[in-house]
């Protein structure tokens, strides 16, 4: 048995081979790619190789069900299993139990492959009583607790791998106290080398304790990109589900290294020339796109005004539902898109900005148009970046993100317990249900009106200043949203949106 | 207030209230209606009394003013006639000058705004079109606010767009603002605009030489617009396309000898078409208040210099007070008046209530400028 990597599922995918007299020939059946077709030219080899006899006769091997489409090189290890177990030259039996997955070399090493925590799950949910797998990928497999794990590094240690004489393969470091040193010290880039950017930062927190998304605007070069490379060290750390999750869909695209359990949250910064399918996925058989790769992490979009408009109309569904569905034939791929997300952009074409540009009106007004839509409606919070002064330069960085997750963690936790949230994060609580969990002081409430009236914030804007108001209060500890935490949610809002008539 | 119009007065007023409908049936020409209006009782009855003149006339002769009196007086409203010391001067300059001016507002308001006999004080109207660009708006709302802090009263007709923006601004200096309506004081018209009607009401003054009771007619509106001019010392036009009833208020206020005063717009922006025209034709270039400071009060008469900042309002809070001063003098980001993140947030939340109190306004960058009158 072995496992078919569907999206992000395993779907498990038997493996039999059939021996009969006729012309040596060697065929495979069953919906296989081109990786697959060509594990008869590393299989044959592979087998010569490790010193067992490849059978001179008519040879066909099945991948049931027959139905499913199956990709990619994984195939292999299986492949040669069913061959030499149909030629006697490995116990069946013990091999019936069992699950395998790796690609193979001329030479007959296991060689590592994608998707082997997928695998180990599929496992898992099949209840087969082990699983071997590349020796390299075998911490991965580790990580899904009930699975028996073998890994190897050549065809040859199959035969001791099966009497069970190779020994098991030692459990990964507890979670437990990595998670703690996860905790404990971010990876990545941290908040302590900045200097300046106070108010930049403070948005970081807002945004991350609110799970908001982010617009930084600001000419280049003056620190936009830092900033956003910044945000996951002052995310709370990943659970060991999201982990679990992450390190899934980092190990399915290949992006993943075989060393145990993902900690950080991922960073994606795709650039802007990428395609709809680049960016949320796609393909003939679906694989997860940026979206997805910085699922529970964060995608940032540099130039938010030069990305496409078909890949930006694309997002929409990701941000709206956390998940992107994918139609191919008569089924449907879903892959996982929450992350957080953070578009930074120059304030016109020139970069340059205020007084200094260069631009013209209608080059401003295309600007303009690009940079508004679908995706706008879903950025909570727009917070120009100013070029720090030479005395900020000169000044200690102003935050650490060790101080900043603290503050995040405890606004997360007021969130998470906070009645009638059902512990969605602030960003995402529907309109309709602003009014309950956001308990405005007269006082809140009449500025906010006041604003509402007399400028042009849209009913959207609105909902979005209560949102965010709401996790100003939270980082402030406050149960109720008092009118400071207010104007401050409006000093967030878009350009264009103005407070007052004049 | 008192309904102080003497006999003759009231039963005129009373009269054209009577006749607001059939005026707007029997008028065929609409240059003709302020002929109309110039008429004598007895001639007016004639002229539109049509088969029903003789009973019109004879309620006309019953008519009692003392009744009339009563009734407004019930309604709060102050009827002003043209025998009065109160009535302004200005209007006695129009050949057809309206018999009462009936106006809601707090006592002694009409003097303070619109002086009296002696002309004392200045009043300058500003108008334009009701579909306005936000550019005019903002003109608009930042002229009344200036005229009106520097002690120059705004008239204007409380017309969406333009004439709301003008009153608006004012309110938010001092309130030194008239609204003259097409129909009886008290009535909010256009019914968009109630907010405001009550709060002219309460802190401004709302006239109309149409007693109450009486619903906007056609007619009243070019009607309206001669009182707007006859009030006001200069006629500013905001924003008017080519053919537009603001234009109507530029050429009585010329006929007047009234300054005529527009707001430039570009060449190619079809609502600022009739105000360039008005440029074009020798009106004076509005940029701001104080141009028409200038015009009105005199070159001479005030400081000069840069316009000036808009007033604090008394008890502004000291951190807000301490902001401002620290914007003033250049720090005029977040990050320049915050040393810390946590810091950064409350400075964003003074800023955003400077904001809202219409002290500074938010430029492109996050930099925020003192707004300037």
């Amino acid at each position: 048995m072995t496992f078919a990597i569907d999206g992000l599922d395993p779907r498990p995918v038997f493996v039999e081979a059939d021996l009969r007299p006729g012309l040596p020939g060697f065929t495979v059946v069953g919906l296989a790619d081109r990786a697959v077709s060509e594990a008869r030219e590393r299989v044959r080899p592979a087998i010569l190789n490790s010193g067992f006899t490849f059978p001179l006769r008519r040879l066909t091997v099945n991948l049931a069900p027959a139905h499913l489409r199956k990709a990619g090189p994984g195939f292999d290890l299986a492949i040669a299993c069913a061959i030499l177990a149909a030629s006697g030259q490995l116990p069946v039996e013990p091999l019936a139990q069992l699950a395998v997955f790796g690609e193979l070399s001329l030479t007959g090493e296991v060689r590592p492959c994608r998707g082997v925590l997928a695998v180990a799950e599929g496992a898992r949910r099949a209840g087969v009583a082990g699983l071997i797998v590349p020796r390299e990928r075998a911490g991965e497999a580790r990580l899904v607790d009930g699975v028996r794990v073998v890994g190897i590094g050549a065809l040859t240690q199959l035969g001791s791998a099966l009497s069970g004489r190779a020994p098991e393969h030692p459990a990964v470091a507890d979670d437990a106290d990595e998670g703690a040193r996860a905790g404990g010290a971010g990876e990545g880039p941290d908040l302590s080398d900045v200097h300046g950017h106070a108010a930049a930062i403070e948005a970081l927190t807002v945004a991350a304790a609110g799970g908001h998304n982010l617009l930084l605007t600001g000419p280049p070069g003056t620190g936009k990109t830092m900033l956003a490379r910044r945000l996951p060290s002052i995310l709370p750390p990943l659970t060991r589900d999201e982990a679990l999750e992450v390190t899934r869909i980092h190990s399915v695209a290949g992006l993943h290294d075989g060393s145990g359990l993902v900690r950080a949250r991922p960073f994606r910064a795709p650039h802007h020339t990428i395609s709809a399918a680049g960016l949320v996925g796609g393909g003939s058989v679906p694989t997860p796109g940026e979206a997805t790769l910085a699922h529970r992490g964060v995608l940032f979009l540099d130039e938010l005004s030069e990305f496409g408009r078909r890949a930006i109309e694309a997002l929409r569904q990701p941000l709206e539902d956390g998940h992107v569905a994918i139609v191919r034939g008569q089924r449907v791929d879903r892959f996982p898109t929450r992350f957080a997300l953070i578009a930074a952009t120059n304030p016109c074409p020139c970069g340059r900005g205020g007084r200094a540009c260069r631009c013209t009106e209608p080059e401003l007004e295309r600007h303009r148009r690009r940079l508004s839509g679908p995706l706008l409606d879903r950025i909570d919070l727009a917070v120009p970046v100013e070029r720090p002064s030479a005395r900020e330069l000169r000044e200690p960085p102003v935050a650490s993100s060790q101080a900043v997750r603290d503050r995040v963690r405890r606004a997360r936790a007021l969130q998470a317990a906070r009645p009638g949230a059902h512990g969605l994060a602030n960003a995402e609580l529907p309109s309709r249900n602003l009014p309950r969990t956001v308990v405005l002081t007269a006082s809140a409430g009449r500025s906010l009106w006041r604003a509402y009236e007399r400028g042009s914030l849209s009913a959207r804007g609105r909902d979005r200043a209560l949102r965010v108001a709401r996790t100003i209060a939270d980082l402030d500890g406050s149960d109720e949203v008092h009118p400071r935490h207010v104007a401050q949610a409006l000093g967030y809002r878009h350009d264009g949106e103005s407070l007052a008539a004049a | 207030m008192t309904a102080s119009a003497c006999d003759s007065c009231a039963r005129r007023a009373w009269l054209i209230g009577q006749l607001a409908g059939r005026l707007e049936v029997q008028r065929g020409d609409r240059g003709a209606i302020r002929e109309v209006l110039a008429l004598a009782d007895d001639r007016l009855i004639d002229a539109l009394g049509g088969r029903d003149r003789a009973q019109i006339a004879a309620t006309y002769a019953a008519c009692e003013p003392d009744r009339l009196r009563a009734g407004w007086e019930a309604d709060g409203c102050a009827a002003i006639c043209v025998h009065d010391d109160r009535f302004p001067a200005g209007l006695r300059d129009l050949s057809d000058p309206p018999a009462v001016l009936f106006a809601l507002g707090p006592r002694g308001r009409l003097s303070a705004l619109l002086g009296g006999a002696d002309r004392r004080g200045h009043a300058v109207a500003i108008v334009g079109a009701r579909r306005a660009s936000r550019d005019g708006i903002a003109a608009a709302s930042a002229l009344g606010r200036g005229l009106s802090a520097a002690g120059v009263t705004v008239v204007s007709g409380m017309a969406l767009g333009i004439d709301s923006a003008a009153h608006d601004g004012a309110l938010e200096a001092g309130a030194r603002t008239v609204a003259v309506l097409a129909c009886g004081p008290e009535r909010a018209y256009p019914p968009r605009r109630r907010p405001l009607h009550q709060r002219l009401v309460r802190e401004a003054l709302v006239v109309s030489e149409l007693p109450p009771g009486t619903t906007p007619w056609r007619w009243a509106f070019p009607a309206r617009n001669r009182i707007i001019a006859a009030l006001s010392e200069m006629t500013v036009i905001v924003e008017a396309a080519e053919r537009s009833g603001s234009l109507i208020t530029a050429e009585i206020a010329m006929d007047l000898g009234r300054e005529v005063g527009a707001v430039p717009g570009p060449p190619s922006a079809w609502h600022s078409a009739g105000t360039n025209a008005l440029l074009r034709e020798g009106a004076r270039v509005v940029r701001h208040a104080l141009d028409v400071v200038d015009d009105v009060v005199g070159v001479f008469q005030h400081a000069p210099g840069a316009p000036a900042a808009v007033g604090v309002p008394p008890g502004l809070a000291r951190d807000l007070l301490e902001l401002l001063a620290a914007v003033e003098r250049g720090a005029d980001t977040v990050t320049a008046n915050a040393a810390s993140p946590g810091e950064a947030g409350a400075v964003l939340a003074r800023l955003t209530e400077l904001e809202l109190l219409g002290l500074v306004e938010r430029r492109a960058g996050g930099r925020y400028v003192r707004v300037q009158v």
